[in-house]
């Protein structure tokens, strides 16, 4: 049987676990923390359809009870090296384990918006990110910096992406939509609260997304601007006044609010970086180069060192589990006897 | 919380010799700043600065309003160093913030340009027939004060705190746009929290206000005050900042531009004579300081020989504060001792 090594325990690291032991291979499946799936465990509800995000837990635990597969928490890869038609994977304890290939699903992080000074995250309390926001919605604990209903919310678009002065020049993707949904959960919970949506134009790509920015503005009441926010401040009362041009109107607009979510981009995770250019495998930003994005898209250009997920490129969840599902059917192809 | 980015950013700032430029307007403005710098410099901290008496303007409110032009500005701009360079130093140090940007800006064209500072080499030459070195450091008086804020601190007989309520005194600082905005790497704290004045304010014992409008334009903005059909946008602007910090009682601001110091003072008076309307609660309206005053105030020196005197608001229920001693006898005396005549009263402010 051969064996193969996955690193990254989170969704396409499990789904593409899942398939490969089904089909006979042995599957060594590291994961840093000491739980897998620790990006999704604290997300409320995945778009497009409102799944509880939980259920996708509980449904992607259940295919890692296989014989086949070995998760091995808190075993960070810290070094792969070739080893004649092998690899040789070293984790954080200086462990080796000999394998036949290496799929690479270490995902993806988020901008440090405290970068952006500009925007005060980390400097007052009312500015936070799209990554906390999750956790107040999955958790029902929506306030402002006093600990009160919050009378606004402002969202703000493409913070670390599309944005030439943090040096990330992409496209984060999947930001757009999850404002938009962030919006109308928070919606569902605060009927009263004024909610904002800025943006610089709004990429809703996937099979329903178009339709629920529309439902966003009928049904929910999401108003959106389309402006960049120049500066957010603190006010006398702890509210943050920000400042912004409406580009339709051609209006400067500066406006308060109790709450200030920024949409942090995704970016190529230490892991992935390290690992990327370890195997000479990196590419722009620091995320996977593929051997080619139309034939090839879960190769790489190191032998027997398979890629898939948002370690490639921002991605959404469900992207990512198809994604995890070509990476599997790539390897059987190549490895099967 | 409380991430700053500025800390892992500290700009190069030299120790010593260095040759100062003064400012066309500020010793008109603010008369003692400039000595005072001078004064700390030499007495206080023992350094070698060249105080060189043939300097000029270095064309820079005509090269922001368009009359002068670039080539003028850099030919003028190259005698100021060729002085430097004569007298034997390099690090040079412009007293206005419009200098600072002056000669960021040109210093950044003549490094990127080697035909620009060719020709601006033989420009000088045909001109004057004088040769100049680019400076290795160029700071702003800011700079070199933030930079030995704690030395001064060691002399310094006062803090900023109220001896009244032992509390530390309340401070607004505002840069000037040409110190951080223009190349932001160029000031400490970079142009989102600038931190050369906070630095000297917090080593000094006061607290900065972190106020709305911080880094909002001060009102001055060339264009809109040169133009007098444009000064009713100057006034609006500083009118927006007096607003925004009026909630959190500011004992004084501080300011290490020529143009936002005088339109934060200047223009308090002109609001209250148009709209009755003052910033402080007890009618008198909030004090306006250079950074040189505020440290000279701290290290003791006469608040009459800094010139505080010439300010707009007056500055006495500061000092008080303080508990820096004046003569009130002595507030309007000339250098030769002749008293001079007081300034008419304002309607509104109270003096």
């Amino acid at each position: 049987m051969k064996k193969i090594a996955i690193i990254g325990a989170g969704p396409a690291g499990i789904e593409a676990a899942s398939i490969l032991a089904r089909n006979e291979f042995e599957i060594l499946l590291f994961e840093k923390s000491a739980n897998p799936l620790a990006n999704l465990l604290d997300k409320a509800y995945l778009f497009p359809n409102f799944l509880p995000a939980g259920e996708l837990v509980e449904s992607l635990n259940r295919q890692l009870m296989h014989e086949n597969i070995k998760l091995l928490t808190d075993k960070e890869v810290i070094r792969l090296s070739q080893e004649n038609d092998l690899w040789k994977v070293i984790d954080k304890y200086e462990k080796s384990y000999l394998v036949d290939a290496v799929l690479i699903t270490t995902g993806y992080t988020t901008f440090d918006a405290s970068q952006k000074e500009e925007l005060g995250y980390g400097i007052y309390k009312g500015v936070t990110t799209s990554i906390e926001m999750e956790k107040m919605i999955h958790y029902k604990q929506i306030f402002n910096t006093i600990g009160e209903t919050p009378q606004r919310i402002v969202f703000l678009q493409c913070v670390g992406s599309r944005d030439e002065k943090s040096g990330n020049n992409y496209c984060s993707k999947v930001c757009c939509v999850t404002a938009v949904k962030q919006a109308i959960e928070v919606r569902k919970i605060l009927p009263q609260t004024e909610i904002y949506i800025f943006y610089m134009d709004l990429r809703m790509w996937g099979k329903g997304f178009e339709e629920m920015y529309r439902s966003a503005q009928e049904e929910y009441d999401i108003r959106f601007v389309r402006g960049r926010i120049s500066e957010a401040s603190s006010t006398f009362n702890k509210k943050v006044q920000i400042k912004a041009e409406d580009t339709l109107s051609g209006r400067p607009l500066k406006m308060t609010t109790d709450l200030l979510v920024l949409m942090v981009g995704m970016e190529a995770s230490l892991g992935t970086q390290n690992l990327g250019k370890q195997c000479h495998i990196d590419g722009k930003y620091g995320f996977i180069e593929t051997e080619n994005p139309h034939t090839a898209d879960n190769k790489t250009s190191a032998s027997q060192v398979y890629v898939a997920g948002s370690c490639k490129k921002p991605m959404s969840i469900n992207d990512t589990i198809n994604d995890a599902r070509s990476a599997a059917l790539t390897i059987i192809n190549n490895l099967k006897d | 919380m409380n991430t700053r980015y500025w800390n892992e950013y500290q700009k190069e700032i030299a120790d010593d010799k260095y040759f100062y430029e003064r400012s066309c307007i500020r010793q008109t403005f603010f008369p003692g700043s400039e000595a005072a710098f001078l004064k700390m410099l030499q007495e206080e901290l023992g350094k070698d600065i060249r105080d060189e008496i043939n300097q000029h303007t270095c064309t820079g409110i005509g090269y922001h309003a368009d009359i002068v032009p670039i080539e003028t500005t850099l030919t003028i701009v190259a005698r100021l160093f060729s002085l430097m360079t004569e007298a034997g130093y390099e690090n040079y140090v412009p007293s206005c913030v419009t200098s600072f940007g002056i000669f960021t800006e040109m210093v950044h064209i003549m490094k990127e340009h080697p035909d620009i500072l060719e020709q601006t080499r033989e420009n000088l030459r045909k001109a004057t027939g004088r040769e100049f070195e680019l400076p290795k450091n160029l700071v702003h008086p800011s700079d070199i004060i933030y930079k030995f804020r704690y030395e001064l601190k060691k002399k310094m007989k006062y803090q900023l705190i109220n001896r009244f309520t032992n509390k530390p005194l309340q401070v607004v600082e505002h840069i000037g746009c040409h110190y951080a905005k223009i190349f932001p790497e160029k000031g400490i704290g970079k142009a989102e929290f600038p931190h050369v004045l906070a630095g000297m304010i917090e080593a000094w014992g006061g607290e900065v206000i972190d106020y709305p409008e911080r880094r909002h334009c001060c009102g001055f903005g060339f264009r809109h005050y040169l133009l007098q059909e444009n000064r009713g946008y100057s006034i609006a602007n500083s009118k927006k900042k007096f607003e925004s910090m009026e909630p959190y009682e500011p004992d004084f601001i501080v300011a290490n531009c020529p143009g936002c110091t005088m339109f934060m003072d200047k223009w308090q008076y002109v609001i209250a004579e148009m709209e009755h309307k003052t910033y402080d609660k007890d009618g008198y309206g909030i004090p306006v300081l250079t950074y040189e005053e505020m440290a000279g105030l701290l290290l003791g020196y006469d608040p009459w020989k800094l010139g505080l005197q010439l300010h707009q608001i007056q500055v006495e229920r500061l000092l008080d504060k303080i508990g820096i001693p004046y003569n009130p006898a002595q507030k309007y005396t000339g250098v030769n001792g002749e008293i001079l005549p007081s300034p008419e009263k304002p309607s509104v402010l109270k003096v």
